[in-house]
């Protein structure tokens, strides 16, 4: 469990003709983290998943992925890394344990072993009861399991999911987060790209925010908020039989007031304001019905980022 | 711009591994596929039948003609008796459809089914991919074949109570390899349609264009252009074409592969084919008429037609092999 960065890139960029799809990134992955590649369509994502894998070649740049160049040693890193392409496919005439053993047998493994991690990959991914069903009969949300249940079979150190839960119900989505996290929680670096933003913020470690092929932001989500939002905290206050207007008015710390519906306000403030609008609320005789820090919301941090650099363009 | 050094730049650029990793499993998953698809079962069918319907009426000829004939065996697979055809005719327009049925949803369907991306991404390179595809579809070919060639051997034997001599079988098996080498010249020509056209429809398409130009079309070409590009007095004095003339047809109508196995077919299942081109009277001076050739003057004689048709596979799979590593993973 070693602190480096299992994935790295520098200057990174894939060239199409007269385009650039992407144009210089740097990124740093480590070990054990769950990495968020975010941006609209279009803006690299998968392209850049496709360089880290030596599935297209980079026009300038270097990657290095567990120590290796994708691009001299894909044997080597596809040997070590399991992707999930977007809305992967499976041969549908094929049981599901007829298709990781497919898998099994390109990534060279024995029989026996390949049978074991077979079991092993489809319990943990609870699809068990369907071994020997054709995948044919498989919903959108079983055959994103069974992606999963192939990188768990290639015991990967890396995975690396384009999109994985797109066009799922949100019980599915919901499963496919809780092993994504079963995946970091078994020391396996985890790199996803996705435009569900509330889904990303809630698993991800840390993300990278894609625009027209460079990396517009990259950090944890907090830190974004600091950056984009400028604000850190937003603290949301609710009451009865007090003015919160004249209450709130001067108070120190705060930026902005801004008043919301009925009785609500929202505090805007560098510093976590909810002991003092507390303690004023109640010496102004008003009973406090809510007071609560709102988390800053990747997809406010999102809009607002695509919004700014609109209006500087 | 400084001058790029190309010997220091070319191990860098190398890929570490062997392109045939992967390429047993990719293999056997494709041939297990094949040989339990519905698609293969019609193919066979077709096949068997129509050559059981040759065969048969074949026999009922020969049991007609006096058992003189030296050759007896091979007329099981050229006699041809109204209105079926003979069996190497009945072969020479099913290996192309069976070829073209096994090969033109090749490397398409997977782009289709979504799977190309996650096959790719396990450790193999595309060549596993590809020969692995092209392999198993001409051993699905050739077990076919090889199953219908002993079906036949066998039938006659029982039909007809004369054993095969040793030049027979030895002809037979020419023959059998012929027919391999054709399958696999429309095999990389489906597949390389499978690798151009996203589409399976256009990818079928295609292939059978190509194979109604160069079985229907392309012979009548072959005889029409020498007379327009290669005016002769001959031709406007007798109505006959010149030896220029004709042999320029010969070498047109040979760029089709139809042309190829039918030459190398009529040379070693009929003995006494003496010359697949141009014969003049003063060449045939002191030969015996209606002898047949011994064997190896015959394969002598079908060399350049079998070379032809395997040559014009690996062409075809070179382009395909090129297309396909230049394509782009993502749909």
């Amino acid at each position: 469990m070693t602190g480096g960065p299992v994935i790295e890139t520098r200057g990174l960029t894939k060239r199409y003709g007269g385009t650039t799809a992407v144009d210089g990134i740097d990124l740093a992955i480590r070990r054990g983290e769950i990495f968020g590649l975010l941006g609209p369509n279009g803006a690299g994502k998968t392209t850049t998943i496709l360089m880290l894998l030596g599935l297209t070649d980079k026009t300038a740049g270097t990657v290095s992925v567990l120590g290796f160049d994708p691009a001299r040693q894909p044997l080597q890193v596809k040997r070590r890394v399991g992707y999930m392409p977007d809305s992967v496919g499976f041969y549908d005439n094929l049981t599901a344990r007829e298709n990781l053993r497919y898998t099994a047998r390109l990534a060279g493994l024995a029989r026996e072993e390949a049978e074991a991690r077979i079991a092993d990959g489809l319990r943990r991914v609870s699809l068990t009861h369907v071994i020997d069903r054709k995948v044919g009969t498989f919903s959108h949300g079983m055959r994103r399991r069974l992606g999963l249940a192939e990188i768990v079979l290639k015991q990967a150190e890396i995975a690396i999911l384009d999109e994985p839960t797109s066009g799922l119900d949100p019980e599915a989505t919901y499963e496919i987060l809780n092993m994504i996290r079963d995946l970091k929680a078994h020391d396996v670096a985890v790199v996803l790209s996705s435009h569900m933003l509330d889904q990303v913020q809630r698993i991800c470690d840390r993300v990278a925010l894609f625009n027209r092929g460079k990396i517009a932001l990259l950090g944890s989500v907090p830190e974004l908020a600091q950056q984009v939002l400028g604000g850190g905290h937003t603290t949301v206050v609710e009451a009865e039989g007090a003015d919160l207007a004249t209450v709130l008015a001067d108070l120190p710390g705060a930026r902005r007031i801004i008043p919301g519906e009925g009785n609500t306000f929202r505090v805007l403030a560098d510093r976590d304001l909810r002991s003092d609008v507390a303690r004023r609320v109640t010496a102004a005789g008003g009973r406090l019905l809510r007071l609560n820090v709102e988390e800053p919301s990747l997809d406010a941090i999102y809009r607002r980022y695509f919004e700014d650099s609109r209006r500087a363009a | 711009m400084p001058s790029i050094d190309v010997t220091s730049k070319t191990p860098a650029a190398r890929r570490e591994g062997s392109p045939w990793t992967g390429l047993g499993a990719v293999f056997l998953k494709e041939f297990a596929d094949h040989v339990s698809g519905v698609r293969m079962r019609v193919l066979e069918w077709l096949v068997l039948l129509f050559g059981l319907a040759a065969v048969y009426s074949a026999i009922q000829d020969l049991r007609s003609v006096a058992a003189q004939d030296p050759f007896l065996f091979l007329r099981l697979f050229t006699l041809a008796r109204d209105p079926l055809p003979s069996f190497v005719g009945l072969l020479g327009f099913l290996i192309p459809l069976v070829s073209i049925g096994l090969g033109f949803d090749a490397v398409n369907s997977e782009f289709n089914r979504r799977t190309l991306s996650r096959v790719l991404a396990q450790p193999i390179y595309r060549d596993a991919l590809l020969f692995g595809k092209f392999f198993a579809s001409l051993a699905t070919l050739s077990v076919s074949l090889v199953a219908l060639w002993l079906l036949i051997v066998g039938l006659g034997l029982l039909l007809l109570g004369v054993p095969p001599s040793g030049e027979e079988v030895a002809r037979g098996l020419v023959f059998l390899a012929a027919s391999i080498a054709y399958g696999g010249v429309w095999l990389a020509a489906a597949i390389l349609f499978s690798v151009l056209f996203r589409s399976a429809a256009t990818s079928a398409l295609c292939a059978l264009g190509l194979w109604l130009l160069l079985s229907v079309l392309w012979p009548m070409l072959a005889q029409f252009i020498p007379q327009a590009i290669l005016p002769s007095d001959t031709m406007i004095l007798f109505g006959v074409p010149s030896v220029e003339q004709l042999q320029m047809q010969l070498t047109l109508a040979r760029l089709s592969p139809n042309t190829l196995y039918a030459e190398a077919v009529q040379a070693m299942l009929n003995p006494t084919t003496r010359s697949l081109g141009l014969v003049f009277p003063q060449q045939m001076v002191g030969a015996v008429r209606g002898t047949p050739l011994p064997f190896g003057q015959s394969l002598l004689l079908v060399w350049p037609q079998i070379t032809g048709l395997i040559a014009s596979a690996i062409v075809l799979f070179v382009i395909t092999y090129v297309s396909f590593q230049r394509q782009e993973v993502r749909a």
